[in-house]
């Protein structure tokens, strides 16, 4: 089964974003196909791979990292939720003028349009938030 | 049918009773996060969770119950309890999943 993934809350503040990726994982593991994993709103504050979480603890961005090399997945931050809050790809940061970048491997920034198509060419659409 | 989520606890908002409210027999509820403190016997919302079992199916995610340090022995008997591999499965099985942010 196809199943889609959106998440709108930022890594650490709330559990969406951990419970999205452990459901990705199980859904993945079990041989489901995921069609992509949209991040929305506060959650595209999980595409940053500037974060240094203390090494005890999970590493959520990098944790997604790993996974979407792993299984190939496509990993979709909202452009203008992540404009919003300073996340930037290489061609955005040149185009808007700014000194760095800051999206994490295995991330791409792309517009709305793209939640509409994995509602639509999934089977599920899962909605993680607070 | 359809599948409803709810990971908010019942003592901080009125998602479980609204949910359970709205869920047409047949239909599969799921605790997750702090959704989990709605399984618990004895609390104020136990009476309205155990009238919607005659119609509803509930589960609660097991390791979301194991990290708020909630033993087994204190749900509402007919809360069935399951993993991530679980919920993966209550998705693809229900035609919906609804999502009670």
């Amino acid at each position: 089964m196809k199943f889609s993934i959106q998440i709108n809350e930022g890594p650490y503040q709330h559990q969406a974003s951990d419970t999205a990726y452990l459901f990705t994982k199980a859904a993945l593991e079990k041989g489901h196909e995921i069609f992509r994993v949209f991040f929305y709103h506060d959650g595209v504050n999980n595409g940053t791979r500037l974060t240094v979480p203390p090494q005890d603890d999970r590493n959520v961005i990098k944790r997604w990292s790993e996974l979407s090399k792993q299984y190939n997945l496509d990993l979709v931050l909202c452009i203008a939720a992540a404009q919003r809050r300073g996340l930037l790809d290489e061609n955005e940061a040149k185009r808007q003028g700014k000194d760095a970048h800051n999206i994490a491997e295995g991330f791409r920034i792309s517009g709305l349009g793209q939640l509409i198509e994995a509602g639509i060419k999934a089977d599920r659409l899962m909605v993680f938030g607070d | 049918m359809i599948l409803h989520t709810v990971n908010k606890s019942p003592f901080e908002r009125n998602a479980l009773v609204s949910c359970l409210g709205h869920a047409q027999a047949g239909s599969s509820v799921l605790m997750i996060e702090d959704g989990v403190y709605g399984a618990i016997a004895g609390s104020q919302v136990a009476d309205v969770v155990n009238n919607s079992l005659a119609t509803v199916k509930i589960y609660v995610l097991e390791p979301d119950l194991a990290a708020r340090g909630i033993a087994k022995e204190k749900l509402i008997s007919g809360v069935q309890l399951i993993d991530y591999a679980g919920f993966v499965d209550l998705a693809a099985d229900n035609t919906t999943v609804q999502a009670w942010l």
